[in-house]
């Protein structure tokens, strides 16, 4: 099963169009999507309405691609659960989102090969194909943050003032 | 100095947005064991993520959407007073701007951690609110230094 979301917040119709007609194109029925309020209706995608944390993380462990837009909550529960993960950024010039910030996120993690990233239909077909084959199949990260900055904050905590409770 | 007395247990309010703000936050909590943490987010859904813990929801707004803005910086502002922390952390963004800037004034501790999603730049929510926290971390060696934030690891 291929999980595609574009988080909560706002539509990524780009996204789900070109999974979409991937999808059609392949006569994919095993393609569910978490698309955002839209007004785009897809033809193939089984839609999902929105997930709450627990829905979310259990669809993202029952996937075996995740699609997705560069949003740090999906890229890290990826990374979290082990599972192979597709981005596309979403384009400031596209209103995609306010600015181009997601192309540096998915270019960074690409470079660290923790996400591959597709920016055209076509790149999109190729890597998926990839990624069904069982490529980038990571081994699952900690759920919690590494320990220099864990560390860096229980310090300050602990030498804050304020009166015991 | 000998004779370790036990660290004071302190209230940290924990402050996101949703979506990766919400889930940085997660990340950095084990770093508050044995200190007392409230929560304030802006889905009721992400209870079931802290089940055992007290989490105060505002609304969302962007810094463009001014009523929505007033409102949670009043809502937030409310909370803020009936908690009075000793410490708020925040990962974002909007939400946690105005803990921070509440907090401090009532002699909090402020904690900002800037979104790993910011590569290039600190975000504008991180810029807004360098003057009044006390620890202010972006996640990225290449953007800290002695006149910026400072770098002390990732939340993964």
């Amino acid at each position: 099963m291929i999980f595609v979301t574009v988080g909560a917040q706002m539509p990524f119709d780009r996204l789900v169009g070109w999974v979409d007609d991937w999808a059609r194109a392949g006569d994919r029925d095993d393609v569910v999507a978490q698309i955002g309020p839209t007004d785009l209706v897809p033809t193939r995608l089984r839609v999902l309405p929105f997930l709450d944390p627990p829905e979310f993380r259990r669809t993202m462990e029952a996937a075996d691609v995740i699609v997705s837009h560069a949003g740090m909550g999906t890229i890290l529960t990826a990374l979290e659960l082990g599972k192979p993960i597709l981005v596309v950024p979403r384009l400031g010039s596209r209103g995609e989102t306010r600015n181009d910030h997601q192309v540096a996120t998915a270019d960074r993690f690409a470079a660290d090969g923790l996400v591959c990233v597709a920016q055209s239909p076509e790149e999109l077909a190729l890597q998926l194909r990839e990624l069904e084959q069982g490529a980038n199949v990571r081994a699952r990260i900690s759920s919690r943050a590494d320990d220099r900055l864990l560390t860096r904050i229980r310090a300050f905590v602990d030498g804050a003032p304020g009166s015991p409770r | 100095m000998s004779g370790s007395k036990p660290t004071p247990v302190r209230k940290v309010l924990a402050v996101a947005s949703g979506g990766g703000h919400w889930v940085q936050l997660r990340r950095v909590i084990p770093a508050l064991e044995g200190h007392r943490v409230v929560y304030l987010t802006i889905h009721p859904t992400y209870r079931t993520d802290v089940p055992d813990a007290k989490v105060h929801i505002v609304n969302d707004a962007t810094r463009w959407d001014r009523i929505g803005s007033l409102r949670m910086a009043l809502r937030i502002l409310w909370v803020v007073l009936r908690e009075w922390p000793d410490v708020v952390l925040s990962t974002g963004a909007a939400p946690g701007f105005f803990a921070i800037f509440f907090g401090r004034l009532l002699g909090a501790r402020t904690i900002w951690l800037d979104s790993i999603a910011n590569v290039e730049e600190v975000s504008m929510s991180g810029r807004m609110v360098r003057r009044h926290a006390d620890l202010w971390l972006t996640q990225w060696p290449h953007l800290a230094g002695p006149d910026g934030p400072e770098c002390a690891g990732r939340v993964f």
